[in-house]
């Protein structure tokens, strides 16, 4: 019998998987779902982020580096190499980022989805990691799920067929 | 910076759900033509997580409606309720046709529930504004019907920046057998809370 075991990662949580399994996460709204996969050594990360950056944050000591784009990438790339990934074999799919509400006046914060994705792929540039796939903005939620042993991305949304990147 | 707040200080936020959504339940009331039951709020200091709990979990798929507060107290406000209290609410008020897909609503259906979280929402804030004689404008509310943590997660980034929990006023009412339950939630901005104190006469920090 497979044991399948299903790691769920929180709001503001990161987490690695090696081998088969999966990463969850789920309820994403304006957050965005990153997931890293490398596919020879069979290493996946996922981050639910929920905030552009961490130069906003003001916090004490103890901070969250999983919640802000900048800081949750630097560190999910870092855990999955000690777990034996190769950062140039490494592909990331992302999901997310979506506007829940719409406004007349639409603030800074009221486009924190978007905000949150542009962040994203600027870092991803920065670290030459190819984003393969992405399911973002709109106005829905999703739950995402991605596949250890091949990669694969589902994305679920209310009262939509469930996507796979 | 919520770790420390006196036991007097979180009686002052009960009270002002007890005001707010004391209102809203009477307006609630008006419109069933029946009594509506009111839990005593709950203030508490929550780790984002467990916020979803509260309404089902984080996948669970809710109605809200959503409306900012702007003016001397910042904060936002989300009326929640499940798609089958929402469906009974709308036989009860509107006079809708229940439609047998309890997944799906109409345009007039959420025309219809848009305008019902606007008038409870908007009689929780008018009653608090009163209370505290702060100023506290609603903005115009817009409705999501989605996954709980998707929805509710939008109002807690202000406090993203400053750790991993939020303060919320939570205030549960229910009428008849259980049959319409629907939560309303108050999350002042962190600074708004000694806003509040200030102007219902209590020390803060």
């Amino acid at each position: 019998m497979i044991n399948e075991c299903i790691i769920k990662v929180g709001m503001a949580d990161l987490n690695v998987l090696v081998g088969a399994g999966s990463l969850k996460t789920t309820g994403l709204g304006s957050c965005v779902g990153l997931t890293f996969h490398d596919p020879a050594a069979h290493i996946s990360g996922m981050a639910h982020i929920m905030l552009p950056t961490s130069s906003i944050a003001r916090e004490g000591s103890e901070w969250n580096r999983a919640k802000y784009a900048d800081t949750a990438i630097p560190e999910l790339l870092d855990r999955m190499r000690k777990s034996g990934a190769v950062l140039s074999r490494i592909v990331a799919k992302m999901a997310g980022g979506a506007q829940m509400f719409a406004f007349a006046t639409a603030s800074e914060s009221m486009r924190i989805g978007p905000r949150n994705v542009e962040s994203c792929k600027a870092l991803l540039q920065e670290y030459n990691i190819p984003l393969a796939a992405e399911d973002t903005g709109g106005n829905y939620g999703r739950t995402i799920e991605l596949l250890g042993d091949t990669g694969v991305l589902l994305i679920r949304s209310v009262n939509q067929e469930i996507k796979e990147l | 910076m919520f770790d420390n707040l006196a036991d007097f200080q979180m009686d002052v936020l009960k009270e002002v759900g007890n005001i707010g959504a004391g209102n809203a339940a009477t307006a609630l009331s008006k419109l069933l033509d029946k009594p509506v039951d009111m839990q005593v709020p709950k203030v508490n200091l929550l780790p984002f997580e467990e916020i979803t709990d509260i309404v089902g979990g984080s996948e669970q798929v809710v109605i809200a409606i959503f409306l900012r507060v702007v003016g001397d107290a910042p904060g936002n406000m989300f009326f929640v309720i499940q798609p089958t209290s929402a469906k009974r609410l709308l036989e009860r008020i509107a006079g809708l046709e229940l439609d047998s897909d309890q997944d799906s609503f109409s345009e007039m259906e959420f025309s219809a529930l848009h305008e019902i979280g606007n008038i409870l929402a908007g009689s929780y804030l008018s009653s608090l504004a009163d209370f505290t004689k702060l100023s506290l404008q609603p903005t115009v509310p817009s409705l999501a019907v989605d996954m709980a943590g998707a929805i509710l997660s939008f109002g807690l980034i202000e406090y993203g920046a400053m750790g991993d929990h939020a303060l919320l006023i939570d205030t549960k009412f229910l009428e008849g057998h259980d049959e319409v339950e629907g939560h309303f939630f108050l999350i002042p901005d962190p600074e708004s809370f000694n806003k509040m104190f200030t102007a219902l006469g209590v020390p803060a920090e």
